[in-house]
C-alpha cells in the first residue's frame, strides 16, 4: 500500500519540532525517542505499520489547541488517535507526523439526567460512558464490539455502529455536540445540549470525517433508560437464503428487534470449537434480541418464532433464564476471538441491501473458492452490515496480499448490489483506494472542498479516506 | 423552468452559473416561506423529479424523486404498513399556503415533528442523496443503505441547507413500521415547571415514550401535558398504565387510545395557527424551557406558546415587531418561521458563519442557489 513520501524538510527539524511542543506540554506529555514511539506505529489494522516522529499526550482541549497550533506553523502533519482500534487503519502514522493521542483525555466534563446526556473528553472509551451513567440505570447506545476500548474520539471520528443499532441508530444519531480544535488551533464549539443545532449541520459531517476536518476534544452524547429487560433467540436453517427471507419477513411484519446477528456454517464451526456455545449442526444462525418488560418481550418473541416456524428452523431456541441467554450471545461475542485462534483473518465491513443477502453469501462462497481462502460471515442482519472474515496465513508469502485481492472483490461486489464498501469502521487507509468503485471523481471533489474549508493545508490525518491521486496536488501545496 | 431529470436540471444550473442568474428552488411551494427572501431571477420547479424509484419494505427502505409528494411517499410506505419514522410537520397549517409538500422540501429544510426525540429527525433517517451543486454537475453521496461511513457524510449536511448547497433530485430513507396502536397519557393542569418535570420523568424512564408535548392553559381550556405511546397493543397498555403511573406523582391524569387528532395539531402547530402574528421556533435543552419561557412571558405579556419534545422545542407567537432573541436568556437559537421582521435564522458565532460560507462558496462558488435563504 502506497503512502506519501514523508516531508524531508519535517524530517530535518525534528527536534526542533520537539522543542516546541514541549514548549506547551509536560515532559512526558510528548514522545519522541524511537524505541517510545514504535508503540504508536499501527492501529488494529496491524498489517500496516509506521512510527511517526513524535507522538504528543495533551490532557485538554486548550493543549490540543497550542499543539495544532505549532504544528500547522510549522507545516507538520497531525495524525489523531483515539485508543488505536481502527480496523482501517485511520490511526496509521506517517515518519514525518506527530501522532496527537486523545487517551489521557478521559474524564466525564457533566452528567444530565433530566436532559439525558453527559458531556466526556473524547479519550474516554465508549463502555466507560455507560459506566458512569448506569448506576442511574441509564447508558449510552452505540455499542461497537471494541467497546472496551475504543474511544469516543475514534467513535466520532468513524461514525461508529455496533449490534444494537437497528433500533438505537450509530454514533452521528446519539451525539448532540462537541468541541473541535480546528488544525490551525482554533476551537469551535458546534451544536449543544440541545437538538438540532442552527445553520447548516456541521456536527453531521464532523461526525464520520475521520479525523480529518478537527480533533474532536470533548463531546455531548445522548443517554437513554435502559429497558426493563432483553432477551434473545437462537434460530438455526439449513441455508443462508432460508434465513436471509427470514429476517426480510420478520421486519416485514413490523417487529423491530434491537439486534438480529447472522453466522454462517465457517462461522458457527470456528465458534463452537472455541467457545462451546451449544449452537446447533446448521447452516446458518440468527440470534435475535428484543427488549421491555416481560409481557413485551413474550409478546415479540411469539410474533418473532412464528414467522421463524414458517421458515422450517432446524433449531429455535429461546433462552429461559439469563445463563442461557448469555450462553447464546457467547457464541457470537466470542467469533472474531475463535477466528483469530485458527488463522490470521481480515475483517470487512461492506454494507448490501438485506435483499441482497443470499445472492452475496453465495458470491462469496465462489470467491472464496477461487482464491482458496476460507471465509466465515458474521454480521448485523437487519441493516445489511456484513463482516466476512477473509482467513489467511500472514507467514505464507503472498498470502496476505491474495487476502487483499479477495477482500477488494467483496467488497466491489458490495457496492455493485447496492450498497458500500463500509457501513461502521470506516474507509482509513484499507479501503482508500477502492473509493472509486463508489463514487466518480466529481461526487470525490465535493467531498474534498469539505476537507479544503475545514483544513486548507492537508496537515490533519491527510493520507486517509481518499485516493492519494485524487489528493496529490492539494497535500503537496 | 421545469427540467425532466438531472441532466436537464444540470444543464439550466450551468447556464446560470455562466450568466449569474440567480435561481430559486421550487418544490411543492408549500414552504416558500421559510428562511430568509431569496433574491432570484428563475425559478427551478421539481415537479419533473417525481415518482418513488425503489421500495423495499423488507430492508425498511425508500428511494424518491425530490419531487414526489409527502403524500404519495406516505401512502406507499402506508400499504406496506411503514412510514418515515420522523413524522414531518405540515406548514400549510401555519404559513397558511396552498399546494403538496414534496418529500425534497421535507429534506431541504430537514423538517421533523414530535417523534424526533425518540426516532430521530429527518437527518437521521436520510441515508441517500443525490444533488446538482451550484456548479450544474450531478453528485451523490450515502446510497440505499442505512449503515455506511463511506467516505464524508454529506448527506446530513444537505438535509436542513434549504437548497442553498445543492438542488436535491433524489433522496433515500430508512422507514419504519407504523405503530399497531398508541396511547396517550395526559397529566392535567400543570405549570410549566411541573409539566417539563414530567416530561423529563417520563423520557428519562424505560417506556420508550415517541411525544412529550406541553400546552399550556388557554381562554377556555386548562393546560395539557401529553406524552406519547407507540407499538403493539399489549405492550402499549402495558407502558402506558406504568407510564401513568409514575406522571401521576405530578396530577390528575388520563389515558386516551389512538388519539391521533393531538399529535397532528401539535406536529403542525395548530394551536399558535390562529392570527397573523410572528411565528418563533426557539430549541433549548428542555429543563431550560421555564426559565425561558418566564422571561418571555415578563417581555410580551401577549406571548402564546407550544411546548413539544420535551420542552427542548418551543413554539411561540409574538407580535410582528418583537424581536424574541433579546428574550433568550438560555443556550439555544431562534429562527422564525412566520414573519420577516428580523433574519430568519439565528446568528451563529463568527467562526462557524465563516465555515459555512466557505462551505456555500465551494458548493455553489457564483451563488446562483436560493442565494441569501440562509443569510
Amino acid at each position: 500500500m502506497e503512502m506519501p513520501i514523508p516531508s524531508e524538510m519535517v524530517l530535518s527539524r525534528k527536534s526542533d519540532i520537539v522543542a516546541r511542543l514541549r514548549t506547551v506540554l509536560p515532559d512526558d506529555a510528548v514522545i519522541s525517542e524511537p524505541s517510545q514511539t514504535q508503540a504508536y506505529e499501527c492501529d488494529a489494522l496491524t498489517a500496516y505499520r509506521c512510527a511517526p516522529m513524535a507522538v504528543v499526550l495533551p490532557r485538554n482541549t486548550q493543549q490540543v489547541s497550542e499543539v495544532l497550533r505549532i504544528c500547522s506553523g510549522l507545516n507538520v502533519p497531525v495524525v489523531p488517535r483515539g485508543s488505536g482500534t481502527s480496523l482501517a487503519g485511520g490511526a496509521l502514522p506517517t515518519a514525518d507526523c506527530v501522532v496527537l493521542g486523545v487517551a489521557r483525555m478521559n474524564g466525564v466534563l457533566e452528567t444530565n439526567y433530566d436532559d439525558r446526556y453527559i458531556r466526556v473528553q473524547s479519550g474516554r472509551t465508549n463502555l466507560s460512558v455507560t459506566g458512569a451513567v448506569e448506576q442511574n440505570d441509564f447508558f449510552y447506545a452505540p455499542d461497537p464490539s471494541s467497546q472496551l476500548a475504543c474511544a469516543i474520539a475514534g467513535n466520532v471520528a468513524m461514525n461508529s455502529g455496533g449490534a444494537h443499532c437497528l433500533k438505537y441508530g450509530v454514533t452521528t444519531n446519539n451525539l448532540l455536540g462537541v468541541t473541535m480544535v480546528m488544525m490551525d488551533g482554533e476551537i469551535v464549539e458546534i451544536g449543544g445540549s440541545h437538538l438540532d443545532a442552527s445553520g447548516l449541520d456541521l456536527l453531521g459531517v464532523i461526525c464520520g470525517s475521520e479525523g480529518q476536518l478537527g480533533v474532536v476534544t470533548e463531546a455531548t452524547l445522548r443517554i437513554l433508560h435502559k429497558p426493563e429487560g432483553a432477551r434473545p433467540v437462537l434460530i438455526g436453517f439449513d441455508s443462508n437464503e432460508v434465513a436471509g427471507a427470514c429476517v426480510s419477513d420478520i421486519i416485514k411484519a413490523g417487529v423491530l428487534p434491537v439486534a438480529i446477528e447472522f453466522m454462517d456454517r465457517p462461522c458457527i464451526e470456528a465458534v463452537e470449537d472455541f467457545a462451546k456455545a451449544g449452537y446447533p449442526d446448521a447452516e446458518a444462525v440468527l440470534i435475535i434480541e428484543v427488549e421491555g418488560s416481560e409481557a413485551e418481550i413474550t409478546e415479540q418473541l411469539e410474533k418473532i418464532t412464528a414467522i421463524a416456524t414458517r421458515h422450517n428452523p432446524v433449531e429455535l431456541r429461546e433462552s429461559k433464564s439469563s445463563e442461557e441467554s448469555a450462553a447464546i450471545w457467547a457464541g457470537r461475542k466470542a467469533a472474531f476471538g475463535a477466528m483469530g485462534r485458527i488463522a490470521d483473518y481480515m475483517c470487512l465491513d461492506g454494507t448490501i441491501p438485506v435483499s441482497e443477502l443470499p445472492l452475496v453469501l453465495r458470491r462469496i462462497g465462489e470467491l472464496s473458492k477461487q482464491y482458496g481462502l476460507k471465509v466465515a460471515n458474521v454480521f448485523h442482519a437487519g441493516d445489511g452490515n456484513m463482516h466476512p472474515l477473509i482467513l489467511f496465513d500472514a507467514n505464507k508469502p503472498g498470502d496476505l496480499e491474495l487476502c487483499e485481492f479477495m477482500g477488494a472483490d467483496i467488497l466491489k461486489l458490495c457496492v455493485e448490489v447496492g450498497g458500500c464498501l463500509t457501513g461502521e469502521h470506516g474507509v482509513g487507509v484499507e479501503k482508500r483506494d477502492l473509493m472509486m468503485t463508489q463514487y466518480n471523481i466529481a461526487d470525490i471533489e465535493t467531498q474534498l472542498h469539505v476537507k479544503d474549508v475545514f483544513d486548507p493545508a492537508w496537515l490533519l490525518n491527510a493520507a486517509k479516506v481518499f485516493p492519494l491521486s485524487t489528493t496529490k496536488s492539494r497535500r503537496a501545496s | 423552468m421545469t427540467p425532466k431529470d438531472e441532466q436537464e436540471l444540470a444543464e439550466c444550473v450551468k447556464d446560470s452559473s455562466g450568466t449569474g442568474r440567480k435561481l430559486r428552488i421550487r418544490g411543492g411551494g408549500t414552504r416558500l416561506a421559510l428562511g430568509n427572501a431569496v433574491s432570484y431571477d428563475d425559478t427551478i420547479s421539481m415537479d419533473g423529479f417525481s415518482g418513488v424509484s425503489l421500495y423495499e419494505p423488507g430492508a425498511l427502505t425508500l428511494v424518491a424523486g425530490a419531487g414526489t409528494p409527502l403524500s404519495e411517499i406516505t401512502e406507499t410506505l402506508r400499504k406496506s404498513g411503514q412510514q418515515l419514522p420522523f413524522e414531518p410537520m405540515d406548514h400549510r397549517t401555519l404559513l397558511n399556503s396552498v399546494g403538496e409538500p414534496t418529500i425534497g422540501g421535507v429534506v431541504a429544510c430537514n423538517i421533523s415533528g414530535p417523534r424526533r426525540i425518540q426516532a430521530g429527525g429527518c437527518r437521521d433517517s436520510l441515508i441517500g442523496v443525490r444533488f446538482v451543486n451550484g456548479q450544474g454537475e450531478a453528485i451523490k453521496n450515502g446510497g440505499r443503505v442505512m449503515k455506511n461511513v463511506t467516505g464524508y457524510d454529506l448527506v446530513k449536511l444537505m438535509a436542513g441547507s434549504f437548497g442553498s448547497l445543492g438542488i436535491l433530485t433524489e433522496v433515500a430513507f430508512k422507514v419504519l413500521p407504523i405503530p399497531e396502536v398508541q396511547s396517550t397519557i395526559t397529566l392535567h393542569r400543570a405549570d410549566i415547571n411541573t409539566a417539563v418535570n414530567a416530561m423529563s420523568a417520563a423520557l428519562g424512564s424505560p417506556f420508550d415514550v415517541t411525544g412529550a408535548a406541553y400546552l399550556p392553559a388557554i381562554k377556555g381550556a386548562d393546560s395539557k401535558t401529553v406524552l406519547r405511546i407507540e407499538g403493539f397493543a399489549k405492550s402499549v397498555k402495558y407502558r402506558a398504565d406504568k407510564l401513568a403511573e409514575k406522571v401521576s406523582g405530578f396530577g390528575e391524569v388520563s389515558i386516551v387510545r389512538n388519539d391521533h387528532d393531538i399529535w397532528a395539531d401539535i406536529k403542525n402547530v395548530k394551536r399558535l395557527s390562529g392570527n397573523s402574528d410572528a411565528i418563533w421556533r426557539v430549541s433549548v435543552k428542555p429543563s431550560d424551557a421555564p426559565a425561558f419561557c418566564a422571561k418571555l412571558t415578563q417581555s410580551c405579556a401577549s406571548a402564546e406558546m407550544q411546548l413539544d419534545w420535551g420542552g427542548g422545542l418551543i413554539w411561540v407567537r409574538v407580535p410582528n415587531d418583537f424581536d424574541l432573541r433579546q428574550s433568550l436568556n438560555v443556550a439555544g437559537h431562534a429562527t422564525i418561521i412566520r414573519g420577516d421582521g428580523f433574519a430568519a435564522f439565528h446568528p451563529q458565532p463568527s467562526v462557524l458563519a465563516k465555515i459555512e460560507q466557505r462551505l456555500r462558496d465551494k458548493f455553489d462558488p457564483v451563488g446562483v442557489l436560493n442565494p441569501g435563504i440562509m443569510g
